[in-house]
């Protein structure tokens, strides 16, 4: 506000630079079109990649700047921790990688606006709507990162996993710290410039992104993930429209709208409302349902070893995998590939049946097959894979259980009712490997395990699997 | 300087920006969801860009100046780490000639035993 300008030359023009914003965000929609396929997907992050080195260098190109030697550190910092963050990380640590980058995205955007509350004096003589997208962009953007940093937390476990919640009392607790936020938003946007209400309302944005996401349990995860994520992206197209800067309008926008797409997709997988698992009623009321109803089962349940699963894997033809977060848990995709190989060179058809939510967050289980080299052509979706199981000899069940559960067909009591399943039972055998009897995290029995069809190994996905192919390799 | 059609124009900006996002994000496989994921979060580090105008044009006061490199150290974190996360985890997506070597530098536990 106070630089002088340097030499207005065409490079630092305001209008040069919004045609590169405009060329930047172009190359951010290029980019995301090409993630439609794994082939043109590698080409299209980097499209993106440029677009935002463009839209970084038009911001620097503006005359005003200043302050170089702080810029310096910040960007020196950021790409301090970021790039090893990214090389280091596991593929099965990707759900945590990708909430904790959410997080600091949401968490620049809060400081942002409060940055700008600082140096405006509160907002004094700026046009009211620029106030409001402000104060928006400050409210989802704490939100965003106090709940990812939770989220991340659970994922790496520094968190317990289960749901954490103050019971009935919950949503009254959420419905008064979104009433503080809002109204300590509207006394600002209504001229008060106290930094204290400032503060104020950051903290109730804060305790909410706490609250929300604490009662939230691992297996609904893929939905909080995808809702930070659209959160994030909202708040910095809100920031964009208070800085008036096209690309950041553009770019937070569409990631708003994916993070949208996502979230539904992932509730409607789990025929579960984003509501009702905001409100988190999974943890609590479903683990009483299924707690009662597992005594109905007089079913018996077999168990198989690694041996007799090898022979009856080696003699079939059609073989489907299906993993779920306890193959991501026991990092046993390689595992699961050689095994899959072994099976191959036998002549056996082998594919992989992925359920949307399996895992921890959308796409969890494809990232991990990809990373042990599965070919793409052999992950089916849910609905590609469905028909298939019935002229399926051996399905082989790798730590998945409530999206293989036949309650969710059968039984209209059950918490999950409802809810798509891979229908594995339609397969002439079932084998699952499984740590032990314990129910999934819904606490719902899985009525597959007394399914006469249906064998049980019991031990760590990676060590079972192994063992399988060791068997198999002396057939 | 603020204008009433500064708000017009940026508010349809972000009106048709959702609805492009929509059909692009449509055409998604759920195969690729955790790259979108990942590839979309690196995008919307580009709150950097607020970061970057107001420290420069108006960055006055140490504890301003705090905030605003936290601020920049955030979103340079979100862009970097996102992009070249999401490029490793495509490179994976890409059917390869049944490659010898092992390509990953991270220290990823084989499950080859």
């Amino acid at each position: 506000m106070t630089a002088p300008p340097l030499a207005s030359s065409f490079l630092q023009s305001q209008s040069f630079r919004d045609v590169l914003y405009i060329i930047a965000f172009s190359l951010f929609i290029q980019g995301l079109r090409g993630l439609a396929g794994p082939t043109t997907a590698v080409r299209g992050n980097r499209i993106a990649a440029v677009g935002m080195a463009i839209a970084v260098i038009a911001t620097l190109l503006n005359p005003q700047e200043g302050n170089w030697g702080l810029i310096a550190l910040g960007i020196a910092l950021g790409t301090a921790v970021g790039v090893p963050a990214a090389r280091q990380v596991k593929m099965t640590a990707m759900p945590q990688m990708v909430a904790l980058f959410n997080g600091v995205g949401g968490g620049a955007v809060f400081l942002i606006s409060w940055a700008e509350f600082r140096l405006t004096g509160g907002f004094a003589h700026t046009a009211t709507y620029i106030t409001v997208f402000s104060l928006f962009a400050a409210i989802v953007g704490s939100v965003s990162f106090w709940g990812s940093n939770i989220a991340f937390g659970k994922l790496q476990e520094i968190i317990p996993g289960r749901p954490i919640s103050l019971g009935a009392a919950q949503q009254i607790v959420n419905l008064v710290l979104v009433i503080l936020a809002v109204a300590a938003g509207a006394d600002i946007a209504a001229g008060d410039h106290s930094e204290a209400i400032f503060i104020g309302m950051l903290l109730c944005a804060a305790l909410l992104g706490n609250a929300v996401v604490l009662p939230i349990g691992g297996a609904d995860m893929p939905v909080v993930i995808s809702m930070l994520n659209a959160f994030t992206g909202l708040s910095a197209a809100a920031t964009g429209i208070a800085l008036n800067n096209p690309a950041l309008i553009v770019a937070g926008m569409i990631v708003g709208a994916s993070g949208s797409i996502l979230t539904n997709l992932m509730a409607v997988a789990m025929n579960r409302s984003i509501p009702a698992i905001i409100a988190g009623g999974f943890g609590g009321g479903g683990a009483i349902e299924g707690a009662s109803g597992a005594g109905e089962h007089a079913g018996t349940v077999r168990s198989t070893t690694a041996a007799d699963a090898a022979i009856q894997l080696a003699y079939s033809n059609r073989v489907v995998i299906v993993p779920g977060y306890g193959m991501a848990v026991a990092q046993a995709q390689h595992a699961v590939r050689e095994l899959t190989k072994e099976l191959e060179k036998r002549g056996v058809d082998v594919s992989y049946a992925i359920h949307p939510v399996a895992g921890r967050m959308p796409g969890h289980m494809n990232v991990l097959l990809a990373e042990a080299d599965v070919p793409y052509d052999q992950l089916k979706e849910m609905d590609e894979a469905n028909p298939e199981f019935q002229r399926t000899d051996v399905s082989l069940v790798i730590g998945a259980n409530d999206v293989t559960n036949p309650a969710a067909k059968n039984t209209p009591s059950s918490p999950i009712y409802g809810m798509p399943i891979l229908e594995v039972a339609d397969s002439h055998s079932v084998i699952v490997i499984k740590r032990s009897m314990n129910p999934g995290f819904a606490g719902i029995e899985n009525e597959l395990y007394y399914d006469p069809k249906t064998e049980m190994l019991f031990g760590d996905a990676k060590s079972a699997v192994s063992e399988i192919t060791a068997e198999l390799a002396q057939i | 300087m603020i204008i009433a059609s500064t708000l017009t124009t940026n508010l349809s900006i972000l009106v048709l920006a959702g609805f492009i996002g929509f059909v692009v994000i449509s055409k998604v496989p759920n195969t690729l969801h955790t790259p979108l994921m990942s590839g979309t979060n690196a995008i919307h580090g580009i709150v950097l860009l607020g970061g970057l105008l107001i420290i420069g044009l108006a960055g006055n006061g140490t504890f301003n100046k705090v905030i605003l490199v936290i601020a920049i150290t955030f979103g340079t974190i979100n862009i970097v780490g996102g992009f070249l996360v999401t490029d490793r985890m495509l490179e994976m997506f890409k059917s390869k000639p049944d490659r010898g070597k092992k390509e990953l530098d991270a220290p990823d536990e084989e499950g080859k035993q």
